[in-house]
């Protein structure tokens, strides 16, 4: 098999490193290894790259250079601002978030309660939507933070963060959200918000692996979670990861050039997708908000049949990458938790394909998917003893 | 994703026996579509009404289940039903080369559904001397609520495979796989049949709730175990509930959201909501469902 039979439509997992981005963290691999904290002008090189990068990434996110902490992955700057607010926010003993987070978020809190910390998990309806109502009911003064992501990383429901910040805020509260699957694909401008904390992961939009970032607005009250050396002054101890660094930036100024893509091209091939999948399969169900949803996510569930079986023969027939909530999938024995808060039917429960696009995707691919998938679909169902005539 | 062997693939790619046999005469069911996997199997016997003529299957879950299916047709077909019978869900697993181990469940439901359909076989014919197993009294209790899987499965499958712990267990019954509140019973099963002694029961005695609770304290108690444990459990599936009235130490609950129309909620009050409330209040609350 060669890298380009590989159909990748599973983006929201990982992405491919841009072209553009490898060439720009390469030289920090190889020639320029300096520690950027070394007074001489090898070191010098180094931390020059991360400030441009800072300010590229401050740019994507409508913040200010300043306001910019580079962390190792999303999952730590989840970690830190969570960590964070309840230390800075003494006597208040409760933190609000919400049943659909990604486990970076949602086992962190699960983790609190044992520590004796009250969490609230906000509910979702039938297509993952939160009511702010319940959001005002259960924020109150004992409350140090509001928890929310952006995007959701299964179905690509957008959360209405800037309403929840100002909630969390009339109540003396902090505001984070895990922005870790929205950065990138669609605008974000932070000057213009409430928003206290957000996360960023550098893998999600085409840097490598190993690199996050986590904004602080200025003067919010914070305290580092890793302690150690001065680096990012004094927010994050540890040596740079520089390359990635250099990389992020880069991915960060390519995300900026095509952020208008996302509403146009990547839309346009998601909605071709769902179209051709609903018109031709046998019992499609799409999952989320139709109203307010990434432009690049589709999560769709095939009645009567599971996930993983599904997944396979894609993979067989056409090496089409994509992931599913199944259970199988997830090691676990219970299906995403995700669909399980939505409520969703027990016959479209374990048969959920998520597929998410990139700007590196094509129609071509999309077709090659529309062509393949029904096929696959109704032979599990002449496998499945359910939902027969 | 897990890694499959060849044979596993192409039995999944390529499932042989497909479909239902019209006038088969033993027809085994195991699992249900809220589990994840379920699985019908449909055996025909020849003339002798001993030997193994056709057999066919459905299967819903994943690969590895249809793969243990299939495979488990080709073995059964020719076989006497004295043969057959003697077979276990190991030898599936040594058929496909071999499963993850977290996927040995997909092999005990085929075995399981084998011996479902014998069970109707016999209860159509009871005069065909079908060999079936007869459970023993009292092994039909469920153990794990979540994958309703009994005692008498759990038991089958360590003897069967040997299985020295819960985690074991759970990759091949599924028991203790979903909120693990079993996790306790599965180890005593398993120390009952691998002859270890029973813990000291000073464990226990500490998660005890308190025993003198005046009127008051009870019902404050039952309060807050129903606000802070009972309702975030519950809202995690998109469920809920609502504390309705308290009588003595009949609790009266009405279930909402996804619990009010899942067809486990009785045993959600029962076996989750009670247990909770006899842990942290009272062992004497009885939960009332009210509609």
């Amino acid at each position: 098999m060669n890298e380009q039979d590989i159909i990748y439509v599973d983006n929201n997992a990982t992405t491919a490193i841009a072209p553009e981005v490898f060439a720009a963290m390469e030289p920090f691999l190889t020639t320029w290894y300096g520690n950027p904290s070394s007074p001489h002008p090898f070191g010098s090189r180094c931390a020059k790259v991360m400030v441009q990068s800072r300010k590229a990434v401050a740019e994507l996110i409508g913040a200010e250079p300043e306001e910019i902490i580079f962390t190792s992955c999303g999952t730590e700057s989840d970690n830190a601002a969570i960590m964070s607010a309840l230390e800075t926010q003494k006597g208040r003993r409760k933190i609000v978030t919400c049943a659909v987070e990604h486990p970076a978020v949602l086992s962190t809190c699960h983790f609190l309660q044992k520590q004796g910390i009250h969490v609230d998990f906000l509910s979702v309806d039938h297509q993952g939507r939160i009511n702010l109502d319940e959001a005002r009911a259960v924020i109150d003064d004992d409350t140090a933070l509001v928890t929310v992501m952006w995007a959701n990383n299964e179905i690509g429901n957008l959360y209405p963060v800037e309403e929840l910040a100002a909630i969390a805020h009339e109540h003396g509260a902090l505001f984070h959200t895990d922005a870790v699957q929205a950065v990138g694909k669609i605008p974000i401008n932070l000057r213009q918000s409430q928003i206290d904390f957000l996360s960023l992961s550098g893998h999600k939009l085409h840097a490598p692996k190993g690199v996050g970032v986590l904004y602080r607005r200025r003067f919010t009250p914070f305290l580092p979670y890793l302690i150690g050396g001065h680096q990012e002054h004094g927010q994050r101890a540890g040596t740079e990861n520089v390359a990635s660094i250099a990389a992020l930036g880069k991915a960060a100024e390519l995300a900026m050039e095509h952020l208008r893509d996302e509403q146009s091209t990547v839309k346009a091939l998601r909605d071709r997708l769902e179209q051709g999948l609903l018109a031709s399969c046998m019992d499609p169900v799409v999952n989320g908000d139709p109203e307010h949803r990434l432009p690049n996510t589709s999560s769709i569930c095939f009645k009567y049949i599971e996930g993983e079986a599904i997944l396979l023969r894609m993979y067989q027939a056409a090496h089409i990458c994509a992931s599913s909530g199944s259970a199988c999938t997830s090691g676990s024995l219970e299906p995403s938790h995700v669909l399980r808060a939505m409520g969703l039917d027990y016959q479209s429960l374990h048969g959920s394909i998520r597929f998410s696009f990139s700007r590196y995707n094509t129609q071509d691919e999309v077709d090659t998917i529309i062509r393949v998938v029904p096929p696959i679909i109704s032979a599990l169902r002449d496998l499945s003893p359910f939902g027969r005539k | 994703m897990w890694d499959y062997t060849e044979k596993v693939m192409d039995y999944f790619l390529h499932p042989r026996n497909i479909g239902e046999i019209a006038d088969a005469e033993g027809i085994g069911e195991v699992g249900n579509i809220v589990c994840g996997d379920a699985m019908k199997l449909y055996v025909k016997l020849a003339d002798d009404k001993k030997t193994i003529a056709d057999v066919k299957f459905q299967t819903f879950g994943c690969a590895s289940a249809i793969a243990s299916s299939s495979a488990l047709t080709e073995m059964l077909k020719g076989k006497t039903l004295a043969d057959a019978a003697k077979l276990t869900n190991q030898d599936i697993a040594d058929f496909l080369g071999e499963l993850p181990e977290e996927k040995m469940h997909c092999s005990v439901m085929g075995m399981e559904a084998f011996q479902a359909a014998l069970i109707d076989m016999h209860k159509k014919h009871p005069d065909w001397n079908v060999p079936v197993v007869i459970e023993e009294e009292g092994e039909n209790r469920i153990v794990c609520q979540c994958f309703s899987v009994t005692e008498a499965r759990i038991r089958e499958a360590i003897k069967t495979n040997h299985l020295t712990t819960v985690e074991q267990v759970t990759h091949y019954t599924k028991a203790g796989g979903g909120c693990g509140g079993c996790k306790p019973d599965i180890q005593e099963i398993l120390d009952d049949i691998n002859g270890n002694k029973k813990k000291s029961s000073d464990d226990s005695a500490a998660a005890r709730p308190p025993s003198q609770l005046t009127n008051l304290q009870k019902i404050a108690l039952i309060q807050s175990t129903f606000d802070d444990i009972i309702r975030p459990g519950l809202k995690a599936d998109g469920g809920d509930a609502q504390l309705i009235d308290i009588d003595g130490n009949n609790v009266m609950v009405k279930l909402a959201g996804r619990c009010a129309s899942c067809p486990s909620a009785i045993q959600t009050l029962k076996h989750w909501v009670e247990a909770k409330l006899r842990e942290k209040v009272s062992g004497a609350l009885n939960v009332v469902e009210v509609k």
